[in-house]
Formats: structure tokens, sequence, C-alpha cells
């Protein structure tokens, strides 16, 4: 097995990945010392949590065979009914009830997705286009439109927890985020349940073979339910962390997020007909994605730019896994 | 006295109105290899479903390891040891051959964690149970069909098969890997394991079984032992009539062909074809599957791109259409040429499954059916269909109905239609008779005889011997990429055109 491992590390994608990353590291590194800074790399990191746990949720969906572009109208959604219920209630308490809150909302939007894929036999791409556009018009029309800055306190305590603080010399403070251990944990744990349980794999069948996994005994109405419900909790609970980390609750927020997380999954290896992918190849393509985008100012590229080289980068990617796999199986072939 | 594993007695099925098995018996034993042949339509799938119990019968009795089944269950077959092998496999393409294995004991136990040792080891046993070695850390994907194929057979032996129902296993199998398959089933014989083979095929048939059962429109027309059939008397019994496989003679004159091969090279595919085709002539090309076979096939039709290989030999050579020099670089060529072309694998590169059956038709033509507006003329174009599909002989209720709703003989022939209306002189044919039953193969026959008489030159590429034999006038045995014998057919026996090709089926097998 071992050996095995050791003679497919190079066609693995996420080797490849990783080795795009280092490089790229090193040439803004290069161009622009400030890049290796405490405080850049602590912001950078900052950064991939939200579009991470986003990331992790679409990773689940694609594998299964699906797609999902709702999840930032639903974690939107999610937040600011959240912080508007908390508000006026003056809520005090742990940081607990916020999260449990979004999450469930979350939870409950992505069963809805479920329950309409499943009873009408609809593409996952027009159900999550359809629910995310209303979710999104129902949240202005009947919740509100005003952006809340006055966030309740637990919400703010949330987002100056650190795990590492320090003020340099010239009185300018670098913090590493505590809210990245969260991404963290949820990427350790989604890792655990693709790999080493039947869940996970059944997960992985169905995004396979849907008719095979039902041959095999798989619940595939069930296994869905879980994936879209579990996608929007990771939605609900990115949305929370964000409107955390940046005390604001604006119910026009992560417009169009879905297509940057879309792209990190893929460059991280999964593909959109279903069946394969991993969280480490995710939480790489995320990096990837954040790195871009973060870093291109520090080597002098202008913003607009960012869009370009993020498409650049994609197409690239995938074409190569693309041309890889199907130079292999003309090897096969021979 | 070996035990019984499947009783089936009188078993009634419809749908509907329509009855599609009328009191159908079959009785299988342990380790026998029986094959049920029948054309399409005349139930054969039905039966098989009714045996995994997907379907209900409607009436009759069903005993399976001797117990009286009232209503059979899925999980009932399965518990009977009745695994069926579909042919599509079933199988996952993203995950590794060990998992494929493992997977359904996994999900069977109920256990919620997953263990690779276990789902190896459950994989190399499975494999062992099957005498194949293979490596379990592949993804499936990456199989050849006859890997898959393994595959699936070993995830029914361990899941304690008694019985293996195989749906038309060798139709995408090369000849080696038919014997290899037969040599396995045989090994799992001597285990005491029964295989139910589902085929048209008349030489596995005759080759590999035991046992027949013949099944036409729903009712068993035949049962016994194979050695008690030949050919004839099974498609006599399958068919309900007598189709004589009288040879092809053909009385025209050489001179002027209308396709003519001068020391035709395309790099590393076949070098130095000479070939002169007349009017009316129906000339087979065989040889084994990477001879070159189809790929001259492809070339002539300009579907592989004439650019010349680096370190290869040159592409070089004529092609003459009636004497004059052509040259084909693309589809559009070769049609413009008058070169026709039905494929090997008709459904990915011949038809539009999903596409009404008119438009399947015309799918070439529909240029000439311009009116004064340059707008399509649909009088003209329902007069010629449904002329068109009388000629013929298509059986279909609605030429509005996806075309993928026909039987694989009547996609021929609409194939066959849609070319020779636009006027081609040339036609060429990649195993037009591959999934396609036995009546219905005939007819094609019987229409490509017609063709040929109407001053049509067809180039029958094939690798079925006898339909070489009996509906070509001439054959030329390609090998390696040369053409190696050119045979008249008229006294031309199976044996000896198969000693030709060095493909006797018992010599791959031991």
């Amino acid at each position: 097995m071992n050996t095995l491992s050791k003679n497919r590390l190079f066609q693995r994608n996420e080797f490849w990945l990783l080795c795009l990353l280092i490089v790229l590291s090193l040439t803004v590194g290069a161009v622009n010392g400030a890049f290796w800074s405490a405080n850049n790399l602590f912001s950078l990191f900052k950064s991939t949590i939200v579009t991470g746990i986003f990331a992790l949720g679409v990773f689940l969906v694609i594998v299964s065979g699906g797609i999902d572009i709702s999840f930032p109208a639903f974690a939107v959604f999610s937040f600011y009914i959240t912080v508007k219920f908390l508000l006026s209630i003056k809520y005090t308490g742990t940081i607990l009830l916020p999260f449990l809150m979004s999450m469930t909302f979350g939870a409950c939007l992505g069963l809805v997705n479920a329950l309409l894929l499943s009873s009408f036999q609809l593409a996952p791409l027009i159900v999550t286009l359809g629910t995310g556009s209303a979710v999104t018009g129902f949240l202005r029309a009947f919740v509100g439109t005003a952006t809340l800055s006055n966030l309740p306190q637990p919400l703010i305590d949330f987002s100056r927890w650190n795990i590492y603080k320090k003020t340099l010399a010239d009185g300018s403070i670098v913090s590493f985020s505590g809210a990245f251990l969260i991404l963290l944990v949820l990427a350790i744990l989604i890792h655990v349940m693709m790999k080493r349980t039947t869940l996970g794999r059944g997960i992985y069948a169905i995004g396979g073979d849907e008719v095979a996994a039902k041959r095999v005994g798989f619940n595939v109405k069930r296994l869905r339910l879980f994936v879209y419900s579990f996608t929007g909790a990771l939605a609900g609970i990115a949305g929370i962390i964000h409107c955390s980390l940046i005390r604001l609750a604006n119910p026009r927020d992560l417009e169009g997020a879905e297509m940057e997380v879309i792209a990190a999954v893929v460059l991280g290896g999964a593909s959109l007909t279903g069946g394969k992918g991993s969280v480490a190849g995710t939480l790489l393509g995320v990096a990837l994605i954040v790195l871009i985008k973060g870093s291109l100012i520090l080597v002098g590229v202008p913003s607009d730019w960012q869009k370009v080289v993020i498409g650049l980068v994609l197409i690239t990617a995938t074409g190569l896994t693309a041309w890889r796999s199907r130079r292999s199986d003309e090897g096969g072939r021979a | 006295m070996s035990k019984t594993l499947i009783k089936l007695t009188d078993i009634d099925k419809s749908f509907g109105a329509a009855s599609v098995l009328r009191k159908v018996s079959l009785q299988l034993d342990e380790g026998e290899i029986h094959c049920l042949a029948g054309e399409n339509g005349s139930g054969k799938s039905t039966l098989i479903k009714i045996i995994s119990g997907v379907y209900r019968h409607d009436a009759g009795r069903i005993e399976l390891g001797g117990r009286h089944y009232p209503t059979l269950r899925p999980i009932d077959a399965i518990r009977e040891g009745v695994q069926v092998i579909y042919q599509d496999f079933s199988l996952f393409p993203n995950l590794t051959v060990a998992e494929n294995l493992a997977l359904s004991d996994q999900v069977e136990s109920g256990r919620a964690w997953v263990s690779w040792q276990r789902v190896e080891a459950i994989a190399r046993e499975s494999l062992a149970l099957i005498g194949v070695d293979m490596d379990t850390s592949r993804l499936v994907e990456e199989l050849p069909v006859s890997g898959k194929q393994l595959v699936a057979i070993a995830r029914a032996v361990y899941c304690n098969a008694r019985v293996i129902i195989m749906d038309e296993p060798t139709t995408t199998l090369t000849d080696r890997e038919i014997a290899s398959l037969f040599a396995l089933i045989r090994r799992l014989k001597e285990r005491g394991i029964a295989t139910l083979f589902v085929s048209h095929k008349m030489r596995e048939m005759l080759d590999i079984t035991e046992r027949i059962t013949i099944l036409r429109n729903g009712e068993k027309v035949a049962e016994g032992r194979t050695e008690d059939f030949d050919e004839a008397g099974i498609t006599r019994a399958m068919t309900g009539r007598d189709i004589r496989s009288d040879r092809y003679v053909w009385n025209g004159v050489r001179s002027d062909p209308v396709l003519e091969l001068r020391d035709f090279t395309r790099t590393g595919d076949f070098q130095g074809l000479n070939l002169s085709l007349y009017k009316g002539e129906i000339v087979g090309i065989t040889g084994l599957l990477g001879s070159g076979r189809t790929e001259l096939a492809e070339t002539l039709f300009g579907l592989r791109n004439t650019r010349e290989r680096p370190g290869g030999e040159k592409n070089s050579g004529k092609i003459l259409r009636n004497g004059r020099e052509i040259k084909v670089r693309s589809v559009s060529d070769a049609i413009a040429e008058g070169i026709a072309y039905v494929p090997e694998d008709r459904l990915t590169e011949g038809i539009f499954a999903e596409q009404p059956i008119e438009r399947n038709l015309f799918a070439n033509s529909y240029p000439r059916f311009k009116n004064a507006l340059g707008l399509l003329d649909r009088a003209k174009l329902r007069e010629l269909s449904s002329a068109l599909i009388r000629a013929y002989n298509v059986v279909a209720s609605n030429l509005k109905l996806p075309i993928r709703t026909l039987s694989g003989g009547n996609q021929q022939k609409v194939m066959l239609a849609r070319w020779i209306s636009t006027g081609a002189e040339v036609l060429l044919l990649n195993g037009p008779t591959v999934g396609v039953d036995v009546g219905a193969r005939f007819e094609i026959y019987r229409k490509l005889r017609e063709i040929a008489a109407g001053g049509v030159g067809i180039l029958l590429f094939s690798d079925e011997l006898q339909e070489l034999i009996s509906n070509c006038n001439r054959i030329f045995v390609i090998n390696r990429g040369r053409f190696t014998h050119e045979l008249d057919t008229g006294a031309l026996q199976e044996d000896e055109l198969s000693a030709l090709l060095g493909l006797s089926l018992e010599e791959a097998i031991q």
C-alpha cells in the first residue's frame, strides 16, 4: 500500500497543487518581501476561513454528483436572521447559541434543496439557483435590507478570539484568528467521515454510479438529504463566522461568492461529474485562490487582473488534470 | 444426481394488455452452464428480472434452492445465491477494485466505520475465489471491459453466488478475452456454480453451454442438451422460420471499379493495400482487433486525419473513385465522393438516440429538401420517409418517436436507408450486425444484397466469419496492416478462414 501511494504521489492532484502553491509563494515573496511578514501571512490564513468552510460543503455536494450554488444566499439568510433575533432579545450569553441558530437555519434550507431535488427529480443546478434566489429575495423583502453594524456582544468577542497575539515594536498588532481552528476541526471531521465511514464512502458511491449504489444497498435518497443539509449547515456556520469577523451583518453580502468557492473546489481536484475529490485537495484549492487574490496586490498586479488570473489558473489546472487522465487512459489501452 | 437450483414452472407475465411471457418453464441445476436464447423482445430480460425478484410473476411457480416462493423479492433471490451481472456491470468507476469488491459487504454488515485492511482482505479473497490476480488499488474506470467484468464476477461469487446470470457478456470482448471468460465459467462450474448465459451469438451458445432454452414471443419453443442442436436448428427455433443462408454470388464484370486502392498506406495503421471494388460486389475485409481493419474503414470515410506521424512511414498511395483520383481528408469529402459509412458502434457514432426516427433518416441529407424559399419541404420529407420505412422493412409505430425505441436491427435498417437514399455508390459497413438479433440480421443481409444489386459497391468490415462467407463474393484478410489473403467465397469453409485468421477459439482456450 505504501509503495503504491509513493508511486502515485506524482499522479496526485494534491501534489501538484502544493508545488504550485509553494512556487507562487516564493515568487510573490521574492518580488515583495512584505509577503513573508507575520501580518500578511496571518491575514491570508484568516481569509481562508470562510471560503474554506463553504468549500468543504460544496466539496461534499460535488462528490455526491450534485452542485450547490445557493449556499451564499443561505449563509446570508442564516446569519442575518440570527443577528436580528439576538439583537431583539438583547442576547449576551455564549457564542454557542448564535452558531447553533445559524447552523440550523442553514441545515433546514439545505433540506429544502434535497427535498425539491428528490421529489421532482430536478437538476441540482436549477433547484439551487431557484432556492438561492428565492431566499435572497425573501430576506430582503420581509426581514430587512438594513446593514447591522452593532452586533451582539458574543459575536464581537468571537471576532477578537485569537490563538496568538503580539504587539510589535512599532505599535502595530499581529494576531492569528481562533476561528481558523473551526475550519481545521471541520476539515478533519469531514476528512475522517469521507475516508473512514460507510456514510462517506456512500457519498463517493452515489457520485460514481447512483444505480449501482442502490443495488449495493445504499439508501440514495437519505444520503442526498444528508449531503445537502450538511452543506446548508456549513453555510450557516461560515455565514455567522463571516459576519462576526467583519463585524457587520449586511443582507447584500457574499453575492457571487459561489463562483470563487466552486472554482477552489474544482481546482482542488473534485470532478464536476461526481465521485472524485478530497478534503486536502479542497483546502489546497482554497489556499491557492486566497493566495492569488491576496497577493497579487503585493507584486503590483492591479486588482481587476485578479479575476483574470484566477480564471486562467482554473482553466490551466483543470485542463492539465483532464489531459493527464486522458493520457493515462491511452496508456492503459495500449 | 445434482441439485436443482432454479425451477420455474409455467410462468406468466404481462404488462397491461401486453402478454410478455406465457407458460415459460426453466430449470437450472448445480454447476450447469445454461443458455437462454431468443431474439430481442422474446422475453429473455423479463424472465431474468423475474428470477432476480425485480418483477413479480402473474402466474406459475418459482422454486429457488428447493423452496417455493409465492412472491419473490430481490433480497430472497440474493439469499438464494442468484447474482445478475448486468451489461453495464453496475460498478463504481471512481472507486478502486478493492472497494468495489467490498462495498456490498460493508453496507450489508451495517458497519459504520470502514476498515481498509478489511476491504483489502475481502478484495483479495474475492479475486482468489475466481482465481484471478489483479492490482486492487486501481480505479475501476482504468480497467478494460474484460477487467470490469472480472470484478463484477468476483463480487458476485464473493456474495455466495450459486447461479450467475450474465446478460450478453461477450458483446464487447475480444476473442482472447471471450476465451478466458469461458475458462473462468468452467472453473466456476467445478465449484458447483451454475451460469445462465443470455446470448444470441451462435458460436458461443454451441461452444460453452450444456443446455439451451429458447424463447420466442414469450413462449418456450425449444429446450434440450446443446449437442442436440445445430446452428440451423437454433435459428429456426428463435425466428420461427427457416432462413436459408445461401451464398452471395456476383455476376458482374470486372471493369471500371467504383473504388480502387493503390498502395494505400497510413502511417502505423496499414501499408501497401491494393483493392478494386466493382459495381454490385460485396467484399469482406476481416482481421483481428488491431489488424488495421477498423482503421482502414475509418480512413476511407475521412474519420482519421491524414497527418503523418513523426518517425513513421509516410502516408502514400491513391484512392480512385470511378478511375479518378480523390482525396478524403474529412467526412464531408467522403460524402461528396459518394462514400457512405455505417459505424461499428452504432449507438455512439451512428444514431442520434433521442431524436425522432425521421430526423435520423435524413440527418445527412436535409439540404436536398429545400423548397423555393430555402426552407424544408415538409410534405416531401414525410412522403419520402414513409416510402423508405416501407422499403427497408423498419418496424416502427410512429416516425416521431426517438430512434432508441427501435430494436438494434431496426436502427441498423434506418442507418442503411439514410445512406442509400443519398445516392452513395460505395458503402462501408463496419460490424453491421453487432447487437442485432438473428431475424433482423437476415433482413439486413437481404437488404445488403438488394443494395448491391442496385449497383452499389459494398465493403463489409466484420469479424463474424459466417456472415462474411455467406454475404461476400470476395474476402480480404488483413493482418498487421497488410492484406495477407484474397479469397473467393465460392467454396470457402468457415474453418479455413478461421485458420487463416489464426483465431480458432478452441486453441485460444487451451
